[in-house]
């Protein structure tokens, strides 16, 4: 299968340290990425650098969407591919509205900008759109203001601007999390329906490992900008080989039993001291030794699996 | 192993107030205000020791000699009063009111908005209202008017200047405590009982220092200009003793004679306005916290 | 023998326009001596408004709390500061719940000293309290922006424990946090808890949080205690429907599991606590309403010695739950 987006060597800098690390992973058609890690660790900047959406960022490597360099493309073609080729809905669902444009309205841009289609195109559509994702009463809705309407709400808004030219790759930095989790479970179950309906690739961005249980076929785990690994779901969770892979999943509390131990924990904070050019997990790494002063490179050691880690071979 | 590497650095983040001082002196008009600022100051402050002539020495044959001339370095004025020497002796008293004047609107202004926001309610409404009523009032205005029924000395001016200036201090402590009152800090104290006054004195005053700061020195330029005013128009600090805003108001008639007299003390004052506000907009920039590095 | 006690809690805001928001609407719960009891809710449930007001943070509208057999509002001044000393609040976010212009040292010391200790005895409990919160006496002179969020919420339990209360109420104490943060900060609040014999009430919107740190859990939701039952029974077997759909929507990081999962996906959002509905206020969203749900308001009945629930039709909802789709 040819692959929708293949990014390699990507490096995010804001000053003097790197938020993204050399960051090298592909996309397939159809296929639902998870990208996770704890705060800091570059995952969203990840995200918006792919958009070219940051701005006083120095930005090396490349990555490949279909023919095209997205970091080496101009201004205009960025903005063309903005919206209707790649989207992104964002984690607030109420600051990433415009709060004084009404919600149709702001899908229904979006079209006209893209499509070049008449308004009256573009507010028929619009409403198909609400309808689809599954917001209830969708002609009074269009009308709304996003202060008006709950957080799930204005979530689905940002899905119907997402989809509505029909993109091919759908960039969602943590959809849910400032959600219900009742909610959740909605929108989560929609970004699937959506995203499976019309043949897009997405990558998940999230803290939430049982988010990308349900909704990923493969899964990048990422620290202090870098990957530390990469594999398919199921093997990520049946078989971590990372250690930092290993203390997360630890760390997880289970709904299902285990209640009275204690959980396991990565001692440190990702603040904490650094290695001069060597491993970032390595002072919190109960396996580190002589040798992780030396960074590790993110190598495939089995089908599709890709780790981080001296230790791993 | 990890904790060898983690003994092996030590990362200690650079404490707050080296970060301000830095931004500070990267603005170099707030740093040229500080100059300024300093040298005015002790010039008015070693003026006892440092002006080369008494400030009211009399000496009709030399009046209205231009600077550089009979051994006058800024000249000397109607009177053949000596300007450098009136210009420190001056100064002291116009920094001086300044400053005081300054003092009395922080803690009026101060005390008002942070009540008032505190305890809500019938206080916050009437200690509000008080503040817009007075806001209403132009301050040079309201000054000549109270200055009309006081006996100018340099505590009541600097009391009428402090209570008339107060309430800008009063709208920015009250906006800031609002927007403090219900972070949850506060709550836990307020959970351990801690009463009102301690609150407002030791979690929110600590926390209201910025705004304050700059506000103070944009207050003391604002003071000594307005000093200056009443002085000028004779409602100030009474002749014989000198303040820059006084030795302005026989210069406007004495323009054709002499034109000297009214470009010291206009330069002064101006200087030293002008610092004040130099140095308060490097303070603002340098305490904002949402300009990065 | 309860140590707190709810008797029939409420807590009203008018809105003008005859709005009024009703975020506690008639709750009763008793909480033990040593025990942890777990309150989970979505937004609008009021398990904050229910925990500030069990620690004297808030006031009710009606209703009484009662602490250890004494109704905190009528107590005189010497028995209301000793309460406030025996109850104590977690709060969710570290960053605002300490003062940035405060070390960690001056804002507990402010603590001590304000519920009346004396110099030397707070000089000595502000190291120990940061030893036993895992942070170490050094941390005494750091100031929040310079330590990480774990570590400030570590501050925060210090500041919590230090007068050696009986009672905390955790308020969402991990939800701000990361991952591998929010494991340190639950295992040490569990061992506090065993160590000190402490009374909690942690209240949480995660209900995985709940099963590690709790051994009975309520359920909230608009305003009223819908469920409380011990954890197994809860979690095994929830009688409430909406305890039933919680669980089920909760994401478990197990893909096959996952993927076999039967999900109860509620219908409608999380409701306005200013337009709750009439009869069963669950019912608008409930998978298994009926006529009588519409008309009548379910009370809490006992279907177990200590298995409580406000629904017309406990238990029938895992009879009847929906296929996952997709």
């Amino acid at each position: 299968m040819a692959s929708l987006l293949d990014v390699r060597n990507l490096s995010v800098s804001f000053g003097r340290n790197p938020a993204v690390d050399g960051v090298s992973f592909t996309l397939a058609e159809r296929e639902t990425l998870g990208l996770v890690g704890e705060s800091g660790c570059g995952k969203s900047t990840t995200a918006l650098a792919l958009m070219r959406l940051t701005h006083h960022a120095r930005i090396e490597g490349e990555a490949r969407f279909g023919e095209r360099d997205l970091m080496r493309l101009d201004d205009g073609a960025m903005r063309r591919v903005r919206g209707s080729e790649i989207a992104m809905i964002f984690q607030d669902p109420g600051t990433a509205l415009h709060p004084l444009i009404r919600v149709g309205e702001q899908v229904a841009d979006v079209m006209r900008a893209q499509l070049g289609i008449s308004a009256a195109e573009a507010r028929a559509r619009a409403l198909e759109l609400f309808r689809k994702v599954g917001i209830a009463a969708p002609e009074q809705r269009l009308r709304a203001y996003p202060h008006e309407l709950s957080g799930g709400m204005c979530q689905r808004v940002m899905i119907a601007a997402a989809i509505a030219c029909s993109p091919r790759l759908l960039l969602a930095d943590e959809p849910t999390t400032a959600l219900d989790v009742t909610v959740q479970a909605q929108i989560l179950e929609l970004i699937r329906e959506v995203s499976s309906e019309a043949g897009m690739s997405v990558i998940l961005i999230t803290h939430d490992l049982g988010v990308v249980a349900g909704m990923t076929d493969r899964v990048a785990v990422m620290y202090a900008g870098r990957i530390v690994e990469t594999a398919a779901t199921d093997r990520l969770f049946a078989q971590p080989m990372h250690p930092y892979s290993r203390g997360l999943l630890g760390a997880v509390p289970k709904l299902d039993g285990g209640w009275d131990e204690e959980l396991t924990t990565i001692p440190g904070t990702v603040q904490g001291a650094a290695l001069q050019g060597g491993c970032r997990f390595a002072p919190r790494c109960p396996l580190a030794g002589d040798m992780c002063r030396r960074d590790p490179p993110l190598e495939e050691i089995a089908e599709g699996h890709f780790v981080a880690c001296w230790k791993a071979r | 192993m990890a904790d060898v590497l983690l003994a092996e650095i030590a990362a200690v983040a650079p404490s707050g107030r080296a970060h301000v001082l830095r931004r500070f002196l990267r603005h170099r008009l707030a740093v040229l205000g500080l100059i300024v600022v300093a040298i005015l100051g002790c010039a008015a402050a070693g003026a006892p020791w440092l002006a080369p002539y008494e400030p009211d020495e009399v000496a009709i044959t030399q009046r209205y000699s231009p600077p550089f001339s009979e051994g006058r370095f800024l000249g000397a004025d109607d009177l053949g009063r000596d300007v450098l020497s009136r210009l420190m002796y001056a100064g002291r008293i116009s920094l001086s009111v300044g400053i005081s004047a300054m003092l009395v609107t922080l803690v009026v202004g101060f005390l008002v908005g942070a009540f008032a926001a505190y305890l809500g309610g019938w206080v916050d409404t009437i200690l509000m209202r008080l503040t817009d009523v007075m806001l209403c009032f132009p301050s040079v205005f309201l000054l000549l008017f109270v200055a009309a029924f006081v006996t100018p000395s340099l505590a009541s001016i600097a009391l009428m200047i402090g209570l008339t200036c107060w309430m800008e201090i009063a709208r920015i402590v009250h906006a800031q405590i609002l927007a403090l009152k219900s972070a949850d800090f506060i709550a836990a104290a307020r959970m351990a009982g801690a009463p009102a006054w301690r609150i407002v004195l030791r979690q929110i005053l600590p926390n209201t220092l910025a705004p304050i700061l700059v506000a103070a020195t944009l207050n003391t330029a604002n003071a000594i200009l307005l000093e200056s005013y009443i002085s000028f128009l004779g409602y100030g600090i009474q002749p014989p003793e000198a303040s820059w805003g006084n030795m302005l108001t026989n210069a406007q008639s004495d323009f054709q004679v002499d034109p000297w007299l009214a470009v010291f003390p206009g330069l002064a004052i101006t200087l030293a306005v002008a610092s004040f506000n130099f140095i308060g907009d490097g303070l603002r920039d340098a305490l904002d916290p949402r300009v990065r590095d | 023998m309860s140590l707190v006690e709810a008797i029939r809690l409420e807590r009203h805001y008018a809105l003008g326009h005859g709005r009024v928001l009703r975020a506690l609407d008639g709750v009763d719960v008793a909480i033990g001596k040593g025990e942890t009891l777990g309150l989970v809710g979505e937004s609008g449930s009021g398990k904050s408004t229910l925990g500030r007001t069990l620690v004297g943070l808030q006031q009710p509208t009606m209703g009484n709390v009662r602490f250890d057999g004494i109704d905190p509002m009528t107590a005189d001044r010497a028995t209301a500061q000793l309460l406030r000393r025996r109850r104590q609040f977690v709060f969710q976010d570290p960053s605002g719940a300490l003062n940035p212009r405060m070390t960690l040292g001056a804002t507990l010391t402010e603590h001590l000293r304000v519920q009346g200790w004396d110099r030397s005895a707070t000089r000595a409990r502000v190291p120990e309290v940061l030893e036993q919160a895992g942070l170490g006496a050094a941390f005494a002179g750091r100031y929040p922006h310079e330590i990480s969020g774990g570590q400030r919420q570590r501050a925060v339990i210090a500041r919590a424990i230090s007068t050696d209360p009986d009672f905390i109420v955790a308020d969402e104490p991990v939800s701000a946090l990361d991952v591998s943060t929010r494991a340190q900060i639950i295992n040490l609040l569990r061992r506090l808890q065993s160590l000190r014999g402490l009374t909690m009430l942690f209240i949480s919107h995660d209900l995985s949080v709940i099963a590690h740190s709790c051994r009975r859990v309520a359920v909230m939701y608009l305003g009223r205690i819908v469920e409380i039952a011990p954890r197994e029974a809860l979690f095994k077997e929830p009688l409430h429907p909406y305890t039933a759909a919680l669980l089920s929507a909760i994401p478990l990081p197990d893909p096959p599991r996952e993927r076999r999962r039967r999900r109860i996906i509620l219908s409608g959002e999380t409701p306005d606590p200013t337009d709750a509905p009439q009869g069963c206020r669950f019912h608008p969203r409930c998978p298994i309403a009926t006529e009588m749900c519409r008309r009548v308001d379910p009370q809490i009945s006992m279907l177990a010695p200590d298995h409580g629930v406000a629904c017309h039709h406990p238990g029938k909802i895992a009879a009847r739950a929906e296929p996952a789709t997709g």
